[in-house]
């Protein structure tokens, strides 16, 4: 439903034109098909191809965006599509001030700003699966989810607060050629409301077998798990008008479409 | 709850009965905001006040601290302090509870209050993100000490890095009147590195699946409560402790040495036992314990299970002021030699004895010395001479212990009480006199002074004669 009062009121979009930087920074994620936190042995979700950018998107690119689109400004934004906090840490409407740093992450955006801004470069936002699938890679590895160098890594992050001014690419590379899933920002995914972990997670383990069965939940100890139920807390916490200082987002583009053009 | 409650009034208990239902009908007066304390301090008590609209603001940090000197770990906490802040409530309030999550916090948090009746303990209700604030509201039914903990997922892992505290219901008229009441909250906590390991320790999720605890400690950190901090009474008055347990794994057999409790409220509950040693607190729960201090002294607060008092900082003191009282406790009063043959021999039976061998290299002294020490200094000095930050002082790199050979033998051979400054840390406590021989004092005293980074002195045991006759 929130789409669909989207696409109404917003899918008006001036700066379609402005995308070719941004193609030129997307990579290939080959599809195939991966067992969710919340899945059974038996159940693969299949991720078709896609092409990811290579980093999140920046505070210098969202200028860009909200001069080309002004009422995504954050004196002009409607409440509604995003929270009073939206882009608060920058100076004015389109200087992002000395505090931070052009190329870091743009952060403090709310669902339906970055969904605006992926459909205005002709892109979207990835889907809970597609970013689950890019992101269990490491540098060598397409699923390294088994590593526990690799959860180590994720966890550590998960853990420090109050980040510091970090610019894109200061995370490592992984095997797709993509920068800092893990370790920058949490990122918007499409559908992040629809997995729900309801803030009550014991309730969530005993009765809803969609999303934790019996086994998983009672198995859930390795690291691997943990680090995918911090991520599934974080986005169950979320609603589409909200903002965050640790969450930013990148767009993804589904492989046909890019090669048909 | 309401289940239990039925039973109890199918026995045909009237009265509690009659004060259950009775309790969700008080009705609330004027509004408050609810005073909120960091341990070991509490907030008044609620004395004869009416039920009140009370309204809680609690803020979540994520922040690094320290879990003892030179460790630091990444605490989760509601209000800022490990256990959180303490909320004080009676019978009948209605809560208004604002839970905020700070915008510098990577992870979206939520509180389950165990005072509270209704789904998730107002889990579901409170769930929220980072930069966000979310209110519910409940109404206290029945009168206890309660522990509320964060129940987001990885729940073990919320409650592991700090996030509980506790919520006590006074009864309508409160508890009877103390001198001095104070907070303590045990918890479990669970590094990468090994206890005592240096920097800033990330979490271990293996460690505590496993419940093997790097440390157990009160009030988040090793000597939160112990030297300049320790809680303080004088002679005569009656202590009441709000003692909690956040978990997240181990049970807690909470006891004071030198003191018995005239009264433990069992579980936090209505339940009073009387004369009580040391009281099991389960790990998600509580209990108020209350005892009059009849002689000045340090009490030391464990728990019993005392390898984590001793070798996990699950240790604080209570430090008592005031005048003396012999006819209670009366000190040493002498000390003499023992003979189990009747008093006839005058001399020690030391001719029975088979003659210790005799070190003949200063490596074969500090081998025989580590021998000795960890048979008699290791329990309190630890195995890397580190000590225990705020009770016992450290002999690695101690500059106390290099200054003067003569006074490290003499506090081995006639104990030591009393404050001393190491390595810019004050200590004030007791070291007993160690039943150990010359040669035995001189080998555990080369092998301290060659390890850990000390001044490589050796002891001879003509020194340590030396100092036994006078000190010539």
């Amino acid at each position: 439903m929130i789409s669909k009062i989207y696409n109404i009121l917003f899918f008006l979009c001036l700066g379609l034109l402005q995308t070719q930087a941004q193609n030129n920074a997307m990579k290939l994620v080959k599809g195939g098909s991966y067992i969710p936190l919340y899945g059974v042995d038996t159940v693969l979700v299949k991720v078709p191809s896609f092409f990811m950018d290579v980093y999140p998107v920046t505070n210098q690119d969202y200028v860009q965006f909200v001069k080309d689109n002004p009422k995504w400004k954050k004196s002009k934004v409607i409440q509604l599509f995003a929270e009073e906090n939206y882009l608060r840490h920058w100076q004015n409407d389109e200087e992002i001030g000395v505090e931070n740093l052009p190329v870091e992450p743009v952060v403090n955006i709310s669902w339906f700003a970055a969904n605006a801004y992926c459909e205005c470069q002709g892109k979207r936002l990835p889907s809970i699966d597609e970013w689950e699938y890019v992101a269990m890679a490491n540098e060598k590895m397409a699923d390294a989810r088994k590593l526990k160098s690799y959860n180590e890594f994720i966890l550590a992050w998960y853990e420090k607060p109050k980040p510091k001014n970090n610019p894109i690419g200061s995370t490592f590379k992984n095997y797709w050629g993509i920068y800092d899933l893990h370790g920058l920002v949490w990122e918007w995914t499409s559908d992040f409301n629809s997995v729900l972990v309801s803030g009550e997670s014991r309730k969530d383990v005993d009765t809803d077998t969609n999303l934790f069965c019996g086994s998983a939940a009672i198995g859930a100890t390795d690291l691997m798990n943990y680090a995918a139920f911090m991520r599934y807390a974080i986005r169950g916490s979320l609603k589409a008008n909200y903002v965050m200082k640790n969450l930013g987002f990148r767009c993804v583009k589904t492989a046909d479409t890019i090669k048909n053009k | 709850m309401f289940a239990l409650l039925a039973f109890v009034s199918a026995c045909g208990d009237k009265k509690t009965e009659k004060s259950v239902e009775d309790s969700s009908k008080i009705a609330v007066y004027t509004e408050m905001e609810a005073e909120l304390t960091a341990p070991p301090n509490v907030p008044a008590p609620v004395g004869n006040r009416v039920a009140k609209k009370l309204k809680v603001n609690m803020e979540i940090l994520e922040e690094e601290g320290e879990m003892t000197d030179g460790v630091k770990y990444v605490y989760w906490t509601f209000g800022g302090s490990v256990p959180g802040s303490f909320i004080r409530t009676r019978v009948g309030d209605e809560v208004e509870f604002h839970l905020k999550n700070h915008p510098d916090n990577k992870l979206p948090h939520n509180i389950d209050l165990h005072a509270v009746t209704g789904p998730g303990g107002g889990a579901t209700s409170s769930f929220v993100a980072p930069g966000h604030e979310a209110q519910f509201s409940f109404k206290v039914l029945n009168p206890g000490l309660y522990v509320y903990h964060c129940a987001t997922a990885p729940v073990g892992m919320h409650i592991a890095n700090g996030m509980y505290g506790l919520i006590l219901v006074e009864p309508e008229g409160g508890l009877p009147k103390v001198d001095k009441e104070y907070y303590v909250m045990q918890g479990d906590f669970y590094t990468k590195g090994e206890n005592g390991e240096r920097g800033l320790q990330p979490f271990d999720m293996q460690k505590a699946v496993d419940e093997d605890a790097d440390y157990v400690v009160f009030n988040g950190k090793v000597g939160s409560m112990t030297g300049d901090n320790a809680l303080t009474a004088k002679v005569g008055e009656t202590i009441r402790l709000f003692v909690g347990n956040g978990g997240p794994n181990l049970v807690s057999s909470f006891h004071v040495i030198g003191e018995i409790f005239d009264v433990v409220r069992v579980e936090g509950g209505s339940l009073e036992n009387k004369n009580v040693q040391t009281t099991l607190i389960p790990a998600g729960g509580a209990a108020i314990v209350e005892f009059k201090v009849d002689v000045p002294g340090t009490f030391i607060l464990v728990d019993h299970s005392i390898f984590r008092a001793f070798n996990k900082g699950a240790l604080a003191m209570l430090k008592v002021e005031g005048e003396e009282n012999k006819g209670i406790y009366s000190g040493k009063e002498k000390e003499g030699i023992y003979h189990p043959e009747g008093g006839a021999i005058q001399t020690m039976p030391q001719g029975k004895k088979v003659p210790a061998e005799v070190a003949s290299s200063l490596k074969e002294k500090i081998a025989f010395g580590k021998t000795s020490y960890m048979q008699t200094c290791f329990a309190c000095h630890q195995a890397e001479g580190q000590g225990i930050p705020g009770a016992f002082p450290p002999l690695a790199k101690s500059d106390y212990l290099n200054a003067d050979v003569d006074r490290a033998i003499d506090i081995i051979l006639n104990g030591k009480t009393g404050e001393i400054k190491v390595n810019g840390q004050t200590y004030n406590s007791v070291m007993t006199r160690q039943n150990l021989t010359d040669e035995e004092v001189a080998n555990v005293l080369t092998y301290v002074y060659n390890s850990w980074g000390n001044s490589k002195k050796t002891v001879t045991a003509t020194m340590v004669k030396n100092r036994r006759n006078g000190g010539h």
